[in-house]
């Protein structure tokens, strides 16, 4: 087995023994675990960005928004996606976010570096903004209540069959995305976060290349969005605010970026923090910001960088070994 | 090994490692309370929490008899991780009820949850109107202790007619509930006689008022305002140094005892409408203001009173059940048949499960006041309208005929 | 509309303005030397007008507070700077004894929340408090010396989200340590009169901020344009290569530029205290409006920064007068526009 078959195998394991288990442990877990696969998918898309682009996005709230705003608005207004036209309504949010995407990209994708995340902050506040004042579409500040979950055969009001499905999307999402990097498209885009220029010289259109993954990107903020929605029952202004982006840029640095799992680390313990420790000790502010100091101080690779660490060790070891057994074989 | 066995293993390590440890003891009266204790709504959500705390303080740990399990969690301002919360409060804490939420959308995101986990949620701040109007019969198991947000302004609109005020200016923060306070003035004012000739909806947190104070039409002899937090305390003082002397007609929130302490002498004489005054002089309110201020240090404003009556109306209602807890349709039943003498004076609640209580029409003057030997700013009640329904002098069907008070209802007739 | 407004319009748009240049130069000249886009920039302004109410309710001057919150909150930005942003050598073990401090106190808590059986005893709980703190400290303490912070200097985004970390931490620092009322900051009464020019009520007090602004920006250029220190501040902005290669000492400069910057940003916390309150959530709210005026005027650039300034504070009052329905986008709409047309901004250089 390749070293590569060998980390997806550790992830398949990992993710399927938490999916057995979770349903389990108490139905607050069950609900903490749901809502935390969702957002799971929000950070996943950021990390395309930021890890494997290295374009640092400080507005993924908005497709988020998008997709939970449509899904909602459908639901409330035209009774729609609560049967089977649910996966159209997915679908509907997957091309919503990716169309929006394909909008602010026109704008975001020529500046670069700290400029690419001012505008794309600013674009971010733009949809905040929205939601916060159509109020005849979105309900301004109170936001929309939804009044159930879909049910397609698959009764979704169950927190666990809802929770399968959701854990469903976020594998399919996380393979998808891994598949995307693998590809020669991501190999590309490899190249441009590491050196645009040459790329740029070996004829690569790179804005065509970031164009493109920003758009996918934006498609599953807008899936992730449509989950979000159905985790929670309500959408409210709130979804899109300036910190829903900045925290799922956090997530990824914290788990590792360019990992997509690492942001999936990143999304556990963040939320275990906000909605957890919050249950525990009414100082868990400082705990969360003193982790994000910390990991960034300390932990330049994430969380995942420690994994990468010991494997390394682990690996320089065993070739040490093996050295050394060379070295003493009688000759 | 049994299934059951291995369930009850894996639940156990999990709940070890996560450190959830929950003993239901069947005598005590579990409650769960939601509001924001840390964030930037933090020292409102204590306010909210310290009413209610200081009834049972008072009273021994104890509603009608029975031990109080009170557990506080905190939402962080924000309505999805208030859902989160008080399902956990629901299924992990076996909560008999949940109290709470501080904003209008957490309160909206929080009613549902009332219904799918069929457990009672009594919103005891959280004021947006259409949640026991329109909306009500989708949530069997919500109530309110508190108020709506147009209830104590229909009364003020009729008391500015009574005033002598002809032409009105609205401003209030763009947002549900600034729509719902000021839809109620208008109404009521424009029912009486009043015109409102003028509506300027400033975003949430505006705290310059430079753009919209020139644009005022000179005509006007009232100001009507919605602001809440620290747009409070900014806007009377900047609209008296441009010069206007306009009387304002301020909603509850520009006024109450949360932001008073802090705002300057420019606001003496500014007239503003609630359902508590903490300057109201009856001695049960005298007794509230004291000892909350003995403990807590500060004068008392509605979001502490609404949760010191709401304790006090589950006191009642415990007691009248016969000391135990009978379930949330039974339980809403007997709150719905008490009379209670709250410190803001008399509530009950309406068949729509809103409160019917007192209206003030308050003055803010300086004075000294129940025996404290400081010059302060009160508000002082000027005229009190007993008990106030939601529906005003309307009546339920004809009030419930006309869609929810929006940005652009009622309809601004006499603007231009 | 006559006249009248738009002098007035124009009169508020700028002195809004004015408030406004006094947090986006700090940020301005923070980014052009040291290339760190700091986000606890709007901290300092909230912390700035916090340590002024504090100054004031003890003294009762507000002229004081001016002063002692400024030089306060620039003292905070030093060792910011010093111990996370640029930190080598001693500092570097200054800092890892602060963070193992800091984590030992946290776990030491947490155990004690969540497990209170571990722990032994409770004699004199401060004194068991910070001996079993201190236990824990030394062995954190030693694995953070062995994994040895990776320095940032060179990463953008990781520089950025520090900052992030550390304005949550002084958000939740100043709730507890000031509360969550709504404050105000009372200027002396001849401030807060108005005077009467032609029929137009002014207030003194935006006066006020529009005067400060302008004698700190004429002081501003003053240092950069005449002086040694400005003159290496501006080679600095410019390469900060080549200026370290001509001998000018850029670590220095990054340390003289962080305390400015966090000066200014709290200076225009006691000013703005007073026109717009103190209250928990302003650090926020102030962050996008600096990163407004910056982006607008281009970063590393005063001149920049006092246009961008206008432009915004004008922008928005004329926006909110003029159409009111839009109000949420007179902010973000001209920073988009200008960002698509120039990414640097109207002044800014690559």
């Amino acid at each position: 087995m390749s070293q590569q078959q060998i980390k997806i195998l550790i992830v398949v394991v990992v993710f399927g023994a938490l999916a057995l288990i979770v349903p389990y442990s108490g139905s607050f877990v069950v609900l903490l675990a749901t809502r935390a696969m969702a957002f799971a998918v929000l950070a996943m898309s950021v990390d395309l960005l930021l890890g494997f682009t290295g374009l640092s996005s400080m507005g993924q709230a908005a497709y988020f928004g998008v997709g939970a705003y449509l899904t909602a608005v459908l639901a409330t207004k035209l009774h729609f996606g609560l049967g089977w036209d649910f996966w159209l309504v997915v679908i509907m949010g997957v091309l919503l976010g990716a169309a929006l995407a394909a909008l602010f990209g026109l704008f975001a994708i020529r500046a670069g570096g700290v400029y690419f995340l001012m505008i794309t902050l600013a674009l971010g506040q733009c949809v905040w903004g929205l939601a916060y004042r159509w109020n005849s579409l979105t309900g301004g500040d109170n936001g929309i209540n939804m009044s159930g979950r879909p049910n397609f055969g698959l009764d979704l009001t169950n927190e666990v069959t809802f929770f399968y499905l959701v854990f469903a999307f976020f594998a399919v999402s996380m393979a998808l995305m891994y598949l995307l990097v693998r590809s020669p498209f991501g190999q590309s885009l490899a190249g441009i976060r590491e050196r645009e220029l040459r790329m740029q010289i070996l004829g690569y259109n790179t804005w065509l290349h970031k164009y493109i993954v920003f758009i996918i990107s934006g498609g599953f903020g807008g899936l992730a969005g449509v989950l979000w929605a159905h985790t929670n029952g309500h959408v409210s202004p709130e979804t899109v605010v300036l910190t829903t982006s900045v925290d799922s840029l956090l997530m990824v640095v914290l788990g590792g970026a360019g990992t997509l799992v690492g942001a999936t680390i990143g999304t556990a313990i963040v939320f275990g923090l906000r909605e957890y420790l919050s249950t525990l000790v009414p100082w868990w502010q400082y705990v969360l910001g003193g982790v994000y100091v910390l990991t960034i101080l300390y932990l330049p690779m994430g969380l995942m960088g420690i994994l990468t660490r010991i494997g390394e060790r682990v690996k320089s070891e065993s070739k040490d070994e093996r050295l050394e057994k060379l070295a003493t074989k009688p000759s | 090994m049994t299934n059951k066995l291995q369930k009850t293993l894996l639940a156990g390590c999990l709940a070890f490692g996560l450190g959830l440890t929950t003993q239901v003891n069947a005598e005590e009266l579990r409650i769960g309370y939601i509001s924001p204790v840390t964030g930037i709504f933090a020292q409102v959500g204590k306010d909210m929490v310290d009413g209610f705390q200081l009834y049972l303080d008072q009273h021994g740990g104890k509603l009608g008899g029975m031990d109080v399990k009170f557990i506080v969690e905190d939402d962080q301002g924000k309505p999805d991780t208030g859902v989160t919360k008080a399902k956990k409060l629901i299924l992990q804490d076996k909560v008999h009820m949940f109290i709470g939420g501080l904003l209008a959308s957490t309160g909206y995101a929080l009613a549902p949850v009332s219904t799918s986990e069929k457990t009672l949620y009594i919103s005891s701040v959280s004021s947006a109107d259409d949640l026991t109007q329109r909306q009500l019969s989708k949530y069997p198991y919500f109530m309110r202790t508190s108020w709506t947000s147009s209830l104590p302004h229909h009364p003020l609109g009729q008391w500015a007619c009574d005033n002598g005020f002809k032409k009105v200016i609205i401003i209030a923060a763009d947002y549900a509930f600034g729509y719902e306070t000021a839809g109620g003035f208008q109404s009521a004012f424009e029912a009486c006689g009043g015109k409102v000739i003028q509506k300027i909806w400033p975003p949430l947190g505006t705290k310059d008022f430079g753009p919209y104070i020139p644009t005022f039409k000179a005509d006007a002899d009232g100001i009507f305002t919605t602001m809440v937090g620290p747009m409070a305390l900014q806007f009377p003082k900047q609209l008296r140094g441009a010069g206007i002397k306009t009387k304002i007609l301020g909603s509850g929130v520009s006024y109450d005892e949360f932001v008073l302490p802090f705002m300057g002498d420019e606001v003496i004489g500014d007239v503003s409408a609630l359902h508590y005054s903490a300057a109201i002089d009856t001695p049960a309110n005298q007794a509230f203001v004291k000892a909350y201020r003995e403990k807590f240090g500060k004068v008392p404003g509605y979001y502490s009173e609404n949760n010191y009556t709401t304790a006090m109306w589950l006191d009642e209602a415990i007691k009248k059940a016969g000391g135990k807890y009978p379930g949330p349709e039974e339980f809403i039943k007997i709150m719905a048949s008490i009379k209670l003498d709250a410190p803001r004076g008399p509530v009950e609640l309406d068949d729509m499960r809103n409160p019917i209580e007192n209206v003030y029409i308050k003055k803010v003057e300086k004075k000294k006041m129940f025996g404290y030997d400081k010059d302060e700013l009160w508000n002082t009640v000027i005229k009190t309208y007993p008990k106030v329904s939601q529906f005003w002098t309307e009546g339920k069907e004809k009030f419930l005929a006309h869609p929810v008070y929006d940005r652009d209802y009622p309809p601004c007739k006499f603007c231009e | 509309m006559g006249t009248q407004f738009w002098v007035v319009q124009a009169f508020n748009g700028v002195s809004y303005g004015a408030l406004l240049f006094l947090v986006g130069a700090g940020l301005s000249l923070i980014f052009g030397v040291m290339r760190i886009v700091n986000l606890s920039h709007g901290s300092y302004f909230l912390l700035g007008g916090y340590v002024a109410l504090s100054v004031i309710s003890a003294t009762g001057s507000w002229a004081l507070s001016l002063p002692v919150a400024a030089l306060a909150i620039a003292a905070l930005g030093i060792v910011m700077e010093r111990l996370f942003l640029r930190s080598g050598g001693a500092l570097a073990q200054v800092r890892d004894v602060v963070i193992a401090f800091g984590i030992a106190l946290v776990f030491r808590l947490m155990v004690g929340r969540i497990l209170p059986q571990m722990i032994p005893g409770s004699f004199g709980s401060i004194i068991q408090l910070s001996l079993v703190t201190a236990v824990i400290a030394v062995p954190v303490y030693i694995l953070l010396r062995r994994i040895s912070a990776t320095p940032i200097e060179s990463d953008v985004l990781r520089q950025v989200l520090l900052t992030v970390g550390f304005a949550f931490l002084f958000q939740q620092g100043a709730l507890d340590i000031w509360g969550g009322n709504n404050m105000d900051i009372v200027p002396p009464t001849e401030l807060t009169q108005s005077i009467v020019v032609g029929g137009i009520y002014l207030p003194l007090y935006r006066v006020f901020m529009i005067g400060m602004a302008v004698a700190i920006g004429i002081l501003l250029w003053l240092v950069m344009e005449k002086t040694r220190m400005g003159a290496a501040v501006r080679a600095t902005v410019d390469d900060a290569q080549m200026a370290r290669g001509v001998g000018i000492d850029t670590n220095r400069i990054s340390m003289f530029i962080f305390a400015l910057g966090a000066f200014l940003a709290a200076l225009g916390g006691v000013i703005g205290g007073a026109f717009l309150g103190i209250y928990p959530g302003l650090d926020f709210e102030m962050l996008p409006l600096a990163f407004a005026v910056v982006i607008i005027g281009g970063m590393g650039s005063l001149g920049g920064a006092a246009i961008g300034a206008l432009a915004v504070g004008l922008a928005d009052n004329f926006g909110k007068a003029l159409f009111p329905e839009v109000s949420y986008f007179t902010l973000y709409a001209p920073m988009v526009l200008i960002l698509a047309i120039k990414p640097t901004g109207l002044f800014g250089r690559d």
